[in-house]
């Protein structure tokens, strides 16, 4: 078995500590992206993993054995970089046979790998090219095949898809999905700051921020339920709608009072220590719809209106003491003047609730 | 404070100059050839062919300064190679027939092609070790300075200095030659290092590659800079150890430049005179070619034939390289 086991992991760059102690616990076979905004320290967390970075403090396993202090390449892994870090003087075989012509594997065996990794990757008409003479999403699936090559126990991403345009982005995504699903013995760690890779490719996401976890779960579990303001901000796009609220009644269900004065019933428990505290209300902008009547959560001047073919945006201002917009989200397309008012709502459990800290208040 | 004055003057006038010569010929270009107020067929001619002549216009005086110092040189020379001594008389091929057949020549190709052989694979190869080692190390910046600083050093002024340290006094006596003096300490007898053949050559070369290894580290140096380093830490996953990186990854990639660094050197070498003049002049057997030259044709009255001969084969024999060198050179650029 070939998880891999961090333990209160720290990284320090002499007095500077970016990663604080991480503990997370990756299962044999399955998938894990690594998620965050730059500088939040996820490829510093792969790059100890791959053993290309010290690790300052902790402990770090992989299939049982602890690799603090094992070189990079008798940790079992492979990776692949964000600039594919191809050999630019290696044919695209040499490339991918490089690492068992150090290793000293048999000549029959290292063609036999390197012939079915082309063959997996459609690269068999390529493999006397150099990379120079390669698209980028060819140099990129070269990358993937040098990795596959090594036959590794956990493959690393850094960033595979950052360097692509978009429409090979989405490609090579459905390429590494698939690839991942003919590998199922293979731990996958990925990390990317997108988060529609994330969501499209994880078993788990690892949330970070800051050299900290911030939350661990499934990609609809994220989203769902969001442990905390950070993370409730950082899945979804448009971002969810955050508006300051104080808790007025609390009990079976919790009732707060957004700061435009209007009092919402949230369909979640409290205890009554929270009367009186200040907190922040959140409503994704799919979420939401038109109101009708008196029954309204936002009532506001619309400012922009975004039709975009499959979703219409709808920006409503004023609400906020930041003057950050209200967005909502709507199915199609739809008619919305600028300047006039509009109303919108939304289901009671689509709501959420955020306690002083940021900590989401449970159902 | 006259000299200061006159040089002071002299690049004023030669700016000036330069700047006057192309505004005049550029304005008197578009006199020529008007296109603002002429109708329009005409302006739209004008206008093409008075494109056509500005670039030609522009590098008239580089192309007349090249051609009196460059080109008239060569053709000059292989004129004269087919005169006698004083370059009147038409002597037909005999100055290229005594060259063939002159002991000091051979003497001379054998010096250079030893120096060519050995220079550039060891001012390159010194260069790219330390380039690579000096990058792990704290005082990585200072060696290199170190090490760059007889760049500054004229090749006269080196030749000084190596002659100390190749001095020779009478053993018994104090040694001044810093070779001589560690000899002595280990117990051996002092040398007249710079008159025994075969060796002296070596002893001037070392010179050279001295000076030299400070122009291929910093080349190589940069190069290496430029080496992304993820390839190296694929390597690294890959399994490979220092040397394979050095050798397998490292170098492969700086292959052009490591290119450029040897046959820039190589144009050096096969150019050599000053460490030779001041050195030995020629003597115990370590004449080259350039200092041949030199010999013949300005020394004891001069033979500007043979003179002009030996000087055509320097040519003859850099000009292949220096192509080369060109081609390598431009495609780094890309």
């Amino acid at each position: 078995m070939t998880g891999v086991m961090l333990k209160d992991i720290r990284k320090a760059y002499g007095a500077v500590e970016v990663i604080h102690g991480i503990d997370l616990e990756i299962r044999h076979g399955e998938f894990v992206v690594f998620v965050g905004p730059s500088g939040c320290g996820k490829s510093t967390l792969l790059r100890m993993i791959a053993g290309l970075e010290d690790i300052s403090g902790g402990t770090m396993t992989i299939g049982g054995e602890v690799v603090n202090q094992v070189p990079p390449s008798k940790r079992g892994i492979a990776m692949v970089f964000q600039s594919y870090a191809l050999y630019p003087h290696m044919s695209v075989y040499e490339n991918m046979a490089f690492g068992m012509r150090i290793a000293r594997r048999p000549k029959a065996e290292i063609d036999a790998r390197v012939r079915e990794a082309g063959e997996i990757l459609q690269l068999t008409p390529f493999l006397d090219r150099l990379p120079k003479a390669l698209s980028g999403g060819q140099r990129q699936r070269v990358a993937i095949g040098r990795a596959i090559c090594r036959n590794p126990k956990v493959f690393l991403f850094d960033e595979p898809l950052s360097n692509l345009d978009a429409a090979l982005r989405v490609a090579t995504r459905i390429e590494i999905a698939k690839l991942a699903e003919t590998m199922p013995e293979t731990t996958m760690i990925y990390v990317t700051h997108d988060q529609i890779e994330a969501m499209t490719l994880a078993d788990r996401i690892v949330v970070l921020s800051g050299g900290t976890i911030e939350q661990v779960g499934a990609p609809l579990e994220l989203y769902e339920r969001p442990a905390n303001l950070f993370v409730a901000r950082f899945i979804g796009s448009p971002a969810m709608n955050i508006l300051p609220a104080t808790i007025e009644e609390t009990g079976a269900t919790t009732t707060v009072t957004l700061a435009g004065g209007k009092a919402v019933t949230l369909d979640l428990a409290s205890d009554a220590a929270r009367k009186g505290e200040a907190a922040s209300f959140g409503v994704r902008p799919e979420d939401l719809r038109p109101a009708e009547g008196e029954d309204f959560l936002f009532e506001g001047k619309v400012s922009i209106v975004e039709t975009l073919g499959e979703v219409t945006l709808v920006y409503i201002e004023g609400l906020t003491a930041d003057d950050e917009p209200i967005i909502v989200k709507l199915a199609g397309t739809r008619s919305y003047e600028r300047g006039k008012t509009a109303r919108f709502t939304a289901e009671p459990k689509a709501l959420h609730l955020f306690d002083a800290d940021g900590q989401t208040l449970r159902r | 404070m006259g000299h200061l004055v006159y040089a002071l003057v002299t690049v004023v006038i030669g700016l000036a100059g330069a700047a006057i010569y192309f505004y005049a010929s550029n304005l008197l270009l578009d006199r020529a050839l008007p296109y603002r107020d002429a109708e329009g067929a005409r302006a739209s001619r004008n206008l093409r062919r008075a494109n056509a002549i500005r670039p030609w216009l522009f590098m008239l005086p580089a192309i007349v300064i090249l051609s009196v110092y460059l080109v008239y040189p060569v053709l000059e020379s292989i004129w004269l190679s087919f005169h006698g001594k004083a370059g009147i008389d038409f002597v037909g091929l005999s100055n290229y027939h005594w060259m063939l057949v002159d002991p000091e020549f051979r003497e001379s190709i054998v010096n250079n092609l030893l120096w060519l052989l050995i220079v550039p694979a060891l001012s390159t190869f010194f260069g790219l070790v330390i380039a690579a080692l000096a990058d792990r190390i704290w005082w990585g910046n200072i060696a290199k300075s170190l090490i760059f600083m007889p760049m500054a050093i004229s090749f006269v002024g080196a030749s000084v200095i190596w002659k100390f340290i190749y001095d020779f006094r009478p053993a018994g006596s104090e040694q001044i030659g810093l070779l001589n003096a560690v000899v002595v300490f280990f117990g051996g007898n002092p040398h007249a290092w710079i008159t025994i053949p075969f060796w002296n050559s070596v002893f001037l070369m070392v010179i050279l590659v001295w000076i030299q290894t400070g122009f291929a580290m910093v080349i190589l140096s940069a190069a290496l800079r430029s080496i992304p380093d993820e390839t190296i830490e694929a390597a690294v996953i890959d399994g490979a150890n220092g040397l394979q990186i050095f050798f397998k990854i490292m170098v492969p990639q700086i292959w052009g430049t490591i290119a450029v660094v040897w046959t820039t050197i190589t144009i050096l070498v096969l150019k050599v005179f000053d460490i030779v003049l001041a050195m030995t002049n020629g003597q115990w057997d370590t004449q080259v070619l350039a200092n041949l030259m030199f010999e013949w044709m300005f020394r004891g009255g001069g033979d500007f034939g043979r003179g002009a001969v030996i000087a055509l084969v320097i040519m003859v024999l850099v000009v292949p390289i220096m192509i080369w060198n060109i081609h390598n050179a431009r495609q780094e650029l890309r």
